[in-house]
């Protein structure tokens, strides 16, 4: 997803296309297939089913004291709200939003350091690759709840305390960075080896290389790993699970609320939760077309 | 870094990149599954301390226990079924994605649409479905509504359909994406060709669109695969404790300090992904796929 966000213009629809071809699959003019209509359906239906609940759930956080979890609306007010934040029996929101806040800006930073430094290494064939790669494939398919036994176990024998910012925070970056290192090869294919033998020709160092062609060419493709890196440790629950030691993060507080909780206060959270999710997508995505277009208007001008 | 590099010194470079990477991954991925699999063959005292030595009495019970099959046929049948749901889906929206819309900003805008959700939380959105598929929820109120029904349905939540509903809701995208890269690949010259030659749209389909998205699907096979079968807070959560699943078996064990056979189970399960994992490895070479 990251290599169509982050390379927008350069995507591969943008070859010219042959006017035959557009006739028979899709026709720039003229008519439809039939079979448009009916893929326009099944899509505006999947789109419907992925984002119609998540709403549902939005409405129903905003109803008043006798509100219940399911439709109809009863009133209208913050009450669920306010009750997240200040009543005890629902856990401690506010403390375990704090930490996932916190981790997931640590994780995110690690994340684009080692996947962008990964991605380097991986342009060339070196002895060991394939068994690194393959490594890292396993780290990203392995059941995470395994993983976060494992890791938790590894910290008991080794004498260690679990906590969310040394054993959890490693956990998670068993999940991040193979995600991050896969959106950095979707990024290098589209970065010119030219560019860089440019740059050493005109006398720079490796390091300056780096940082004044490599790095700001590639500023999209950072951010949509930095989008994954926050996004995937703000939610993640299965690794944290294990290894979170005593006090929790945003996902685990929301996992015991489903077993315990049956008001809408589980809805309110989900809000806020969701809230600041799509301010970090609406973030990053709206840096990466700034960018964007920061470079289409001084190519032309 | 110049293209005519003496072969040790690229293995150096190489690796000087790569080691941030392995100095994660090592303790935070390799070591956890040697202690998971060196707790397998521990004893345990019942109250969570182990006992180092080299015993099989975990995988004895576990393969002698009748359940063990019944967990693997459950977490088999939601496999199977997420993954022809998310396939079916997932091609048919990357196919209208890449095909069908002419406006290739409306094409990348409509891509992000269904890319906006993954970067949300997966717990909020399975319970999200409760207010939908719950007994007084929206879906059995319409039907009580115009008459279909006239009590209402049991088996829309915590039953086998709604976590199989959570499991294609969470996971389409991951076959959207692979799926949705390869097609965009298909040079348009190719399909033009066939049409030269006399093709029908639907042998166009079966020719060219489907093999040469092969690899989009295996990608996308592999995470759906994996995903279902190391998950079970869908299964908890959705069956409503009805259903169980390896790893959620597995979830239970930890729970009640039954660490080697939770390891033994584990073990297991890895090696059974890891045989699903590298049989579609051999259809399609991932790293080939990935980089280039």
């Amino acid at each position: 997803m990251s290599a169509v966000v982050a390379d927008m213009p350069k995507s591969d629809m943008s070859k010219p296309v042959a006017p035959a071809t557009t006739k028979a699959i899709a026709p720039s003019k003229g008519g439809r297939p039939w079979t448009f209509y009916v893929l326009s359906a099944l899509f505006s239906l999947y789109v419907i089913a992925l984002y119609g609940p998540m709403f549902c759930i939005y409405i129903l956080s905003f109803q008043d004291i006798r509100g219940g979890l399911v439709f109809p609306m009863k009133g209208h007010s913050l009450h669920w709200f306010v009750d997240l934040f200040t009543q005890v029996r629902t856990g401690d929101v506010k403390g375990s939003f704090d930490r996932s806040i916190k981790l997931a800006v640590i994780v995110t930073l690690i994340t684009v350091v080692v996947s962008f430094l990964a991605g380097l290494g991986f342009r060339k064939r070196f002895r060991g690759d394939t068994f690194v790669f393959y490594m890292m494939i396993g780290s990203l398919v392995a059941p995470g709840l395994v993983l976060g036994l494992g890791t938790g176990l590894l910290f008991q024998a080794l004498g260690l305390n679990a906590s969310w910012y040394t054993s959890a925070l490693g956990a998670q970056l068993s999940w991040t960075l193979p995600f991050g290192v896969l959106v950095m090869f979707a990024v290098m294919s589209r970065f010119d080896l030219v560019w860089e033998e440019a740059a050493y020709d005109l006398g720079a160092s490796r390091w300056q290389s780096i940082r004044l062609v490599m790095i700001p060419v590639l500023a999209p493709g950072l951010v949509a790993v930095a989008l994954f890196g926050f996004t995937l440790s703000y939610d993640e629950f299965a690794r944290s699970l294990q290894t979170a030691g005593s006090l929790n993060t945003l996902p685990l507080e929301i996992w015991s609320m489903t077993l315990n909780v049956t008001s809408p206060s589980l809805y309110a959270l989900g809000t806020v939760t969701t809230i600041v999710s799509f301010i970090v997508i609406g973030a990053s995505l709206g840096s990466i077309v700034l960018i964007q277009k920061k470079r289409g208007s001084s190519a032309k001008g | 870094m110049q293209p005519h590099q003496t072969l040790p010194r690229a293995n150096l470079a190489g690796w000087l990149y790569v080691s941030p990477l392995v100095l994660v991954l090592v303790p935070f991925f390799v070591a956890p599954i040697l202690v998971v699999l060196a707790a397998s063959f521990f004893a345990t005292d019942g109250f969570g301390g182990l006992t180092p030595g080299f015993t099989l009495a975990s995988y004895v019970e576990v393969l002698h226990s009748a359940l063990t099959l019944k967990l693997y046929l459950a977490t088999i049948k939601f496999t199977v079924l997420t993954w022809v749901f998310t396939l079916i889906i997932g091609f048919f929206v990357a196919y209208f994605l890449v095909f069908h819309v002419r406006n290739q900003l409306l094409a990348i805008g409509l891509f992000l649409l269904c890319t906006v959700p993954f970067w949300t939380s997966n717990i909020i959105r399975m319970i999200s479905w409760i207010p939908l598929l719950g007994k007084e929820g929206l879906i059995n109120q319409a039907l009580l509504a115009t008459g279909v029904i006239r009590q209402p349905l049991e088996v829309l939540l915590f039953s086998d359909l709604a976590v199989v509903i959570a499991y294609v809701h969470q996971l389409t995208i991951f076959m959207i994406v692979p799926i949705f890269n390869s097609m965009a690949r298909i040079d348009k010259k190719l399909i033009e060709a066939a049409i030269d030659a006399g093709a029908s749209r639907f042998d166009i389909m079966r020719l060219i669109v489907v093999p040469m998205s092969k690899s989009g699907i295996a990608l996308g096979t592999i995470f759906v695969v994996s995903i279902v079968m190391g998950d079970f807070f869908v299964v908890k959560v959705m069956s409503g404790g009805g259903s169980a699943s390896v790893v959620s078996a597995f979830y239970e064990d930890v729970g009640v300090l039954q660490y080697p056979t939770a390891a033994a189970s584990a073990v297991l399960l890895t090696l059974v992904l890891v045989a699903i994992v590298s049989l579609i490895l051999r259809t399609v070479d991932i790293r080939q796929e990935i980089t280039r």
